[in-house]
């Protein structure tokens, strides 16, 4: 155990040592959508990988969504989706997304979607979708990788 | 491209939430090329009424907070709440799980809800959390609250950030001697008594009354030697409504008069004085790391020996310090 302080403390790219400001992540189940054992988990690891994670608990509408991620200024979104419902919920939540001029805030989406709903999720614009039998560190790698590509904002 | 503090400053100023967000997640990043706005934001604030709420874990704040702004909403008022949660001291990570009992607040354009983690910050608070309170303030919401993370008994830090402060017991933790320790119950303006649906809270608003009425009264008086404030304990239960109405009468009894009196110009003296050594403590906090990174383990492993002491060590260390 260290000082959050000391954890936090990272060396910039002109060698300058300055706080890090942890990935930011919104975590939402959205719908009807009961199950939110898998999304604890990938928060829990999120937590552990040094991301300050926000959950917005069940049954949430796109719209709920949308606002907490703005509010919270996240850096990433991940919907949680083992309903099925995921080609209804995730354009609304993309819809809403661009029309609060929040398109910068990086979507990804995990649980269960059938392959050939993939490619059109991508197409959306949801970043990456990481599904069942995804190794933890693998979600972790994906967002930091994610927001690195994103850049400062 | 970045947009320039600057300019999420000027947007800000027209009530631009987009810009506050931001702005939030700059300050929370303090990098010295941000204070410049900072202080420009710190400048045009000072409208806001700062609620402070603090209680052990578990004593149901969040839950009281998503009453209390739900209650303050109907007469139009707009609510700006900072909840915060603790990091990690293993990965400097944190859940941040307030909003999820305050998700009916979440669809009012009146209501902002942010949620920070504490940073190694060990008051209960979140380091740049009186910089987001100010950012809220300039977006133009009449009430900020801040809820601290869950404390223990020493966690004070919010009676010097806060116009008014508000300390959450739950009932059945403890007894009257509790009541009479020094620490965390000592800075309330206003006493609260949650989950007053229990059988037994009444003992615990019978204990803080007691221990209220046996203090030696250091309150400040007006001229007939009458206090300015008497510290009320207030029942509520957020599961039934009951006390809500009650406690924001008594917040906006606190308010007048914090403003009118002298009371509210010690007060914000206070404030003052706490962000000013707070702001320089973690400017002097990140230059130290800044100047020392490359030796610091080494001395530290030298100090974990005992061949260096630590008075030594930080003596020499400090003078190294870029200022």
């Amino acid at each position: 155990m260290q000082s959050v302080y000391s954890l936090l403390c990272v060396k910039k790219h002109d060698g300058r040592i300055l706080m890090s400001s942890p990935i930011r992540v919104l975590l939402a189940k959205v719908g009807l959508d009961g199950h939110d054992r898998g999304v604890k988990v990938v928060a829990r690891t999120l937590r552990d990988a040094g991301m300050d994670v926000i959950y917005t608990g069940l049954h949430r509408t796109p719209d709920e969504v949308v606002n907490a991620a703005i509010q919270e200024d996240v850096d990433v979104l991940g919907i949680s989706l083992l309903s099925g419902a995921h080609m209804t919920i995730c354009p609304k939540i993309m819809a809403l997304l661009e029309e609060k001029d929040a398109s910068d805030t990086i979507v990804v989406v995990g649980g269960v979607v059938p392959d050939e709903d993939v490619n059109a999720l991508k197409e959306m614009g949801v970043k990456e979708l990481l599904l069942q039998d995804t190794p933890p560190n693998k979600i972790v790698e994906t967002l930091q990788r994610l927001v690195d590509e994103r850049g400062p904002r | 491209m970045p947009i320039p503090s600057g300019e999420l400053v000027a947007r800000l100023k027209k009530g631009d939430l987009r810009a506050a967000s931001r702005l939030m997640s700059r300050a929370e990043a303090h990098d010295e090329a941000t204070l410049a706005s900072m202080g420009e934001i710190y400048k045009s604030a000072g409208r806001a009424h700062i609620v402070g709420l603090t209680g052990v874990p578990g004593s149901g704040k969040s839950t009281l907070v998503s009453k209390l702004v739900e209650t303050i909403r109907n007469d139009g008022r707009r609510v700006g709440v900072i909840a915060i949660d603790p990091s990690s001291p293993f990965s400097g990570g944190s859940i941040l799980g307030d909003r999820i009992r305050m998700t009916n607040l979440v669809m009012d354009e009146g209501v902002y809800i942010r949620s920070m983690a504490t940073r190694g910050s060990t008051g209960g608070l979140a380091r740049s959390a009186l910089t987001a309170v100010d950012i809220l303030d300039v977006a133009g919401f009449d009430i900020v609250i801040i809820e601290t993370v869950g404390v223990g008994q020493d966690e004070v830090e919010i009676a010097q950030a806060s116009h008014s402060t508000i300390v959450v017991s739950a009932p059945g933790l403890g007894d009257d001697v509790q009541a009479i320790k020094a620490g965390i119950l000592e800075i309330a303006d206003i006493h609260v008594v949650s989950k007053c649906d229990r059988p037994d809270s009444n003992r615990t608003i019978t204990d803080l009354k007691t221990m209220l009425a046996m203090g030696i009264n250091i309150a400040i008086k007006d001229q007939e030697g009458r206090p300015l404030w008497q510290v009320p304990v207030v029942g509520t239960s957020s599961e039934r409504g009951e006390g809500i109405d009650t406690l924001i009468q008594t917040i906006d009894r606190h308010r007048d008069v914090h403003r009118s009196t002298q009371l509210g110009v010690e007060r914000m003296r206070r404030i003052a004085e706490y962000r000013t050594f707070k702001t320089a403590e973690d400017l002097l906090r990140s230059r130290f790391f800044d100047s020392t990174n490359n030796r610091l383990n080494a001395t530290v492993d030298r100090i974990a020996k005992r061949e260096l002491d630590p008075f030594t060590a930080s003596t020499e260390l400090l003078s190294k310090v870029a200022f």
